[in-house]
């Protein structure tokens, strides 16, 4: 907060992370009374109207899939992946912007963090729940992925194979999703501590209270707070990067033409934050319009992420690089085929190229300060990248698939109607999720913001000179 | 003000200044039992009051040590012992296979002790505790107002002179805390 680096003036000097004219009353009010308030905005019921329909489709395809078995989709041999993979890697990247805006841009002291955090950790969490979802319904019989999945002593005395890079995305993933819980909920108590002492309501102060699980505030519970909060983000920093690391295995440690590449681990963890960051600006910036809180997200923070994304962005297409290259390089019969395949004359190469588009040429916008500034082409680019990160997998997994080594075995592959509304129906699913989170806690961490205004951070001085005499 | 038995003096302070001065004025004239409470971490408070401790860090390490421990021993036990798999003439003990879970179970381990471990050492869950019958306090403390309490069992305690030495210290108000 200290902006006395630059001298005064400087135009060097970034924005205030914090509008003009706030106290900790007003602060705490306003965070507060967004939900503990009758007034839901009407776009509240619009998005949720929208999400839930979608729930719905989900619930009816899911029956439908159980009922008939994955058959109903258009996943087949040679493409066995198909559209479930595709979702589960586009959902648990875009999960992975949370992790990166609460644990390393922590580890960093960078204060913009604060306003979005608390946001980006709660889509993290519906992401890795969405994102979940997909290999255990890939199975079609999820009623025995128990012990496909987990290794728990059984009457069949089955273990899962540890040397398989499946068994090590349950662990990543299922970690990922505990840590990130666990994260998200500890920094949520004090605010919800919040939430007990302003709420009216008997029981609804009984429910955040039993949820604050009686937070006070004192000196040495923050003490232990910041230090055990400081180690979380630690421990989650590598873990945010093994997450992908360990799905990006699922591909390199195969055989197949255009999965087995050691540029992967690092280009799947790249396009994890891009995709992540492109999310949280998508959600951020209709929400901050919904609930008025330009003062609290301002044009920094927006700014800065799309900066986030357009370098990430940039590491993502220096993937794309390295992968042909690779091909090319490898001097392959089978690496070789797969790229031109992929790129030129196969018949997908429509979607690598409007992959380009998206993930490519259409965030290069973001270089220009003018165009940061303009909340509707940041969304806009946004929209982009979210559609250009599902390709990239979409492209990585089919046009590697359905041309292997084999002629006889190429097949070409149509997704269903099914296909397409598991993936709208786990989109609905995760805005109905993010839309009963901001209606129910503080989508913004109250104590956090807190520490952002001026004279929240006392200097000591030696009590010795000043001490009480004679008492 | 009433029959109950009191648990100590409550202070309260506008500024985060305000309150880690008196902190510190408190602690250097001998209080012990003293908590400062604010709606935000303050840095230096903690120091003001004089205690030290690092219990958190061990806890989490120790944690994380079980986590390892327990994946190397889940994957032996699975892997070379009950359920030994011959793929390919890989060996059962293919011990580089078996980090990435190794490293999740050392993470989950840590996390949960530290979350675990830290609200344990602060006695949460804890429904109950004296200074929210100050009505200030519950309403104020955990969004805009800083408090400072000397518990009546500290050995200096004395009703009226630490009152008054609370007074002193710029406190708006100082009130009784009931037990």
């Amino acid at each position: 907060m200290q902006q006395t680096e630059y001298p005064s003036g400087d135009v060097r000097i970034p924005p205030a992370l914090i509008g003009p004219g706030h106290s900790y009353r007003t602060i705490a009010d306003k965070l507060t009374f967004m939900v503990l308030t009758k007034n839901t905005p009407i776009a509240w019921f619009v998005f949720m109207f929208v999400g839930f329909t979608l729930v719905t489709v989900l619930t009816v395809s899911v029956v439908y899939l159980f009922l008939k078995g994955i058959g109903i989709w258009g996943t087949n041999i040679p493409v066995g992946w198909a559209f479930p993979i595709i979702n589960f890697v586009w959902w648990i990247g875009i999960g992975h912007a949370g992790t990166l805006i609460s644990a390393i841009l922590l580890l960093f002291k960078q204060d913009w963090r604060t306003s979005i955090n608390r946001s980006a950790e709660a889509m993290t969490l519906f992401a890795v729940a969405c994102a979940a979802m997909f290999p255990i319904l890939h199975t079609g019989r999820p009623w025995l992925a128990a012990y496909w999945l987990f290794p728990y002593p059984n009457v069949m005395t089955l273990w899962p194979n540890f040397r398989s890079p499946l068994i090590w995305d349950v662990f990543a993933v299922g970690t990922y999703g505990s840590v990130s819980l666990i994260f998200w909920y500890t920094g949520l108590v004090p605010d919800l501590a919040t939430y007990r002492d302003k709420a009216t309501v008997p029981i609804i102060k009984k429910i955040y209270g039993v949820l604050a699980l009686g937070w006070r505030g004192s000196a040495r519970h923050w003490h232990r707070y910041e230090n055990a909060f400081l180690i979380l983000a630690g421990l989650s920093t590598p873990l945010v990067l093994s997450v992908h690391t360990v799905v990006s295995f699922d591909f390199a440690s195969a055989i197949i033409p255009g999965w087995h590449a050691t540029i992967f681990p690092p280009y799947f963890v790249a396009g994890a934050v891009y995709a992540g960051f492109a999310m949280v600006l998508t959600l951020l910036i209709p929400l901050r319009v919904v609930y008025g809180l330009k003062d609290f997200i301002t044009m920094r923070h927006i700014e800065n992420m799309a900066k986030v994304m357009l370098v990430t962005g940039l590491v993502v297409v220096y993937g794309y690089m390295s992968e042909a290259f690779f091909g090319w390089y490898s001097g392959n019969e089978y690496e070789r085929f797969m790229l031109k395949n992929r790129i030129w004359y196969g018949p997908y190469h429509y979607a690598y190229w409007v992959l380009l588009l998206c993930n490519f040429l259409v965030p290069q916008l973001m270089w220009s300060k003018t165009l940061r500034r303009r909340v509707g082409v940041v969304f806009t680019v946004c929209m982009f990248v979210n559609v250009g990160m599902w390709l990239e997998r979409f492209v990585i997994i089919v046009t590697s698939l359905h041309r292997d080594f084999m002629p006889s075995s190429w097949e070409m592959y149509t997704p269903t109607v099914w296909d397409f509304s598991v993936l709208f129906g786990s989109i609905g699913l995760f805005v109905t999720l993010m839309f009963i989170f901001v209606r129910l806690l503080p989508m913004i961490s109250i104590f956090e913001m807190h520490t952002l205004l001026p004279g929240s951070n006392p200097k000591a001085v030696s009590a010795a000179s000043t001490a009480e005499g004679g008492h | 003000m009433s029959t109950a038995q009191s648990y100590g003096l409550l202070a309260e302070f506008n500024t985060a200044q305000a309150l880690l001065d008196a902190t510190e004025k408190v602690t250097a004239a001998g209080y012990t039992k003293t908590d400062a409470f604010s709606p935000f971490p303050i840095h230096g408070l903690f120091d003001a009051l004089r205690i030290k401790e690092h219990k958190v860090q061990p806890i989490i390490l120790a944690g994380g040590l079980v986590g390892l421990m327990s994946a190397g021993a889940l994957e032996y036990y699975t892997m070379v012992v009950w359920y030994p798999m011959n793929i390919g003439g890989r060996p059962l003990w293919a011990w580089v296979a078996y980090i990435p879970p190794a490293f999740e179970l050392t993470i989950l381990f840590a996390a949960f002790s530290a979350v675990i471990g830290m609200f344990m050492l602060n006695g949460l869950p804890r429904p109950y505790h004296p200074v929210f019958n100050v009505a200030r306090f519950a309403e104020h403390a955990s969004s805009d107002s800083f408090f400072l309490v000397i518990e009546a069992s500290d050995p200096k305690f004395d009703a009226s002179r630490t009152r008054g030495f609370l007074a002193g210290l710029g406190a708006r108000e100082v009130v009784d805390v009931d037990e």
